[in-house]
């Protein structure tokens, strides 16, 4: 072993290195969602739509269930968009303005996107780092659960409760959140299982941490980078779900609108020429999917060191 | 294997089993009976007409008698809207139709993701590579119910060359709008996970050796390549199926194609009991089914699983 000495200035220059700053993991993951163009613009997208959704209102010269009697009945010249009349988006065949109803429906969809997001957060990370930390029998039984409830067609056991609980966006809400953790906590819990063997977990087993708070305090802050990436993922796929069950008139019921139901009533009036009456909501739909969509991609990339 | 079959079969019956208990006694928790009316029948009347559904006995008797009808004889009982006939009779009319035009969009979904997958794998990072890519997100973004209603807006009011609804005995007019409309997001993701799935496998040391000995690229993609790059498209069948089967809903609904979705939605309208729980439990058990399906068709293909 005889140092060279090249090799010493390397030794140097190493150590140098090493009292250049630290940057974290989530430093890290920050710096390569920031250098991901459809992300960045997905993410101020979103902000925009957030915006449109809570502050749209203001700009919105008539309430969201006032009639404008003048307007209604069903025809191609009657209430086109326009900024003079203050119908933005035009209105639709029963008279009422459609900006403020599309402000309304962005609103109620978002809010259906992040209360399913929430509920699989919460539920489905404690459930699958639950079943993943205890491990053995209790394991099994509580992932067959997951197994059998996932294999349950469950729109249509949806449709069912809302036939019979009568239809109301509380009914939306439950629904949604019973199927929406399912697949986070199969995320959860394959996760958990690489996490639980490692040294930190084995320290905090050691030191006589009890389990519960081994899997809160140890277990979840580990996992949340996957969990962030799946919520954002998860969030236009409960959009979709409430769409397509306002679409058939199931979901939010009027005067309460949802993009899903807008653009079902769009739908219907194609053939009467209010092409804007499907325009102007799908638009809303389409890019708030886009949105989502991209955003998650650049957290996946970032945060999820697997993919890459 | 076989003891793996048997296995997966011991868990889809009882889940089966639940799915009817529970939609029996979501039934039975529902406020009024599927024959109050706004005007109040005379009680003789009413009498009759719960004895003929059996709503005059006892809980426990009638969940037994609705299992035992459906598990021996396969029968869901009478309508509760269309006096004089049975949920049978009402599946048995609208079941062909959603078939037919679901085993087509599940072949479309199939041949055109898989075909644009692996295009997309082989000529990674060109414009073909990007087109695919380009096609998969979007699609993503468009449901059925997004796409319906752009297809007719194209097809019949702009182009006039499809009619914008109806079945008319399943001529090829009328299935191409719903085939499209219900195949398009899921061709998308079949197309991104076969195109991933590719790219692992092109990379590995078998294709590299079975190019190395001068196979010809077809006979290496085809023989070679292709039957691992599949495993993840073959897990992804089973909430492929699910989710076209719910989709045949919106289908229905838009293009009054008469299939099994219009009754569903019908009867969700008119509390129909009796035929939302058909149709529910149908749609269940062919879910568990072609689950359990996609997990044997997984483990024989795939010779590492072992159960």
């Amino acid at each position: 072993m005889i140092t060279k000495p090249g090799d010493v200035e390397l030794i140097a220059n190493a150590a140098g290195l090493a009292e250049v700053k630290g940057r974290s993991l989530w430093q890290d993951a920050r710096r390569r969602f920031m250098r991901n163009k459809a992300a960045v613009a997905g993410m101020i997208v979103l902000v925009f739509i957030g915006l449109f959704a809570v502050f749209g209102g203001f700009l919105a010269q008539y309430p969201n269930d006032y009639v404008d009697f003048t307007l209604t009945g069903a025809g191609a010249s009657n209430g086109v968009p326009s900024i003079e009349t203050g119908h933005y988006f035009g209105v639709d065949p029963d008279g009422r303005d459609l900006y403020a109803r599309t402000v309304q429906g962005t609103g109620i969809s978002l809010m259906v996107g992040i209360v399913g997001a929430m509920v699989a957060v919460v539920v489905g990370t404690l459930y699958g780092a639950t079943a993943g930390y205890v491990g053995g029998r209790t394991d099994g039984v509580m992932m067959r659960i997951v197994d059998i409830l996932m294999s349950i067609p469950f729109m249509f056991v949806l449709i069912l409760m809302l036939v019979i609980f009568g239809r109301s966006i509380l009914m939306l809400f439950i629904g949604i959140g019973l199927i929406s953790w399912l697949d986070m906590a199969r995320i959860a819990r394959g996760q958990t299982l690489t996490i639980k063997n490692k040294e930190f977990v084995e320290a905090a087993v050691a030191t006589g941490v009890r389990p519960m708070t081994i899997i809160l305090r140890h277990i979840v802050p580990n996992l949340l980078g996957i969990v962030i990436v799946y919520a954002t993922l998860l969030v236009p796929n409960m959009i979709i779900f409430e769409s397509f069950i306002s679409f058939l008139g199931l979901g939010v019921q009027e005067p309460m609108t949802s993009l899903g139901a807008l653009i079902n009533s769009g739908a219907g009036q194609m053939n009467y020429g209010r092409l804007w009456m499907l325009a102007y909501p799908l638009f809303f739909f389409l890019i708030t999917l886009f949105a989502f969509f991209f955003v998650g991609d650049g957290l996946r990339d970032a945060l999820d060191p697997k993919d890459r | 294997m076989y003891s793996f079959i048997l296995r997966r079969l011991m868990i889809a019956i009882p889940t089966i089993l639940i799915l009817v208990v529970f939609s029996f006694v979501l039934m039975y928790a529902a406020p009024g009976g599927p024959f109050n009316s706004e005007r109040p029948l005379p009680p003789e009347v009413m009498a009759n007409i719960e004895a003929k559904y059996g709503l005059d006995q006892p809980f426990l008797m009638q969940i037994f008698n609705y299992v035992w009808g459906v598990v021996t004889q396969f029968d869901f009982g009478p309508s509760f809207q269309y006096t004089s006939r049975t949920v049978n009779d009402v599946i048995a009319q609208g079941f062909p139709v959603t078939l037919t035009y679901g085993f087509w969009s599940a072949v479309v979904a199939l041949v055109f993701g898989v075909t644009l997958g692996v295009a997309a794998a082989i000529r990674h990072n060109t414009w073909l590579d990007y087109l695919a890519v380009g096609i998969s997100i979007g699609a993503q973004a468009l449901p059925n119910f997004v796409m319906a209603p752009i297809l007719v807006l194209i097809f019949t009011l702009w182009l006039g060359l499809l009619p914008g609804g109806g079945w008319n005995g399943g001529q090829w007019q009328y299935v191409v709008m719903p085939v499209i409309a219900l195949s398009t997001s899921y061709m998308a993701s079949i197309a991104r996970i076969t195109r991933s799935s590719m790219l692992e496998v092109m990379n590995s040391n078998f294709i590299r050796t079975a190019q190395a000995k001068g196979l010809p690229m077809h006979r290496v993609i085809l023989h070679h390549a292709l039957k691992p790059a599949l495993l993840p498209v073959i897990s992804y069948l089973g909430p492929a199926f699910v989710g076209m089967i719910t989709g045949s809903v919106v289908v229905d609904v838009f293009f009054s194609t008469g299939g099994i979705g219009q009754f569903f939605v019908n009867s969700a309208f008119n509390r129909d009991y009796a035929v939302i729980m058909g149709i529910t439990i149908l749609v269940g058990v062919l879910t568990i089914l072609l689950n359990l399906l996609v997990d044997i068709l997984y483990a024989w293909i795939d010779p590492k699983i072992r159960y």
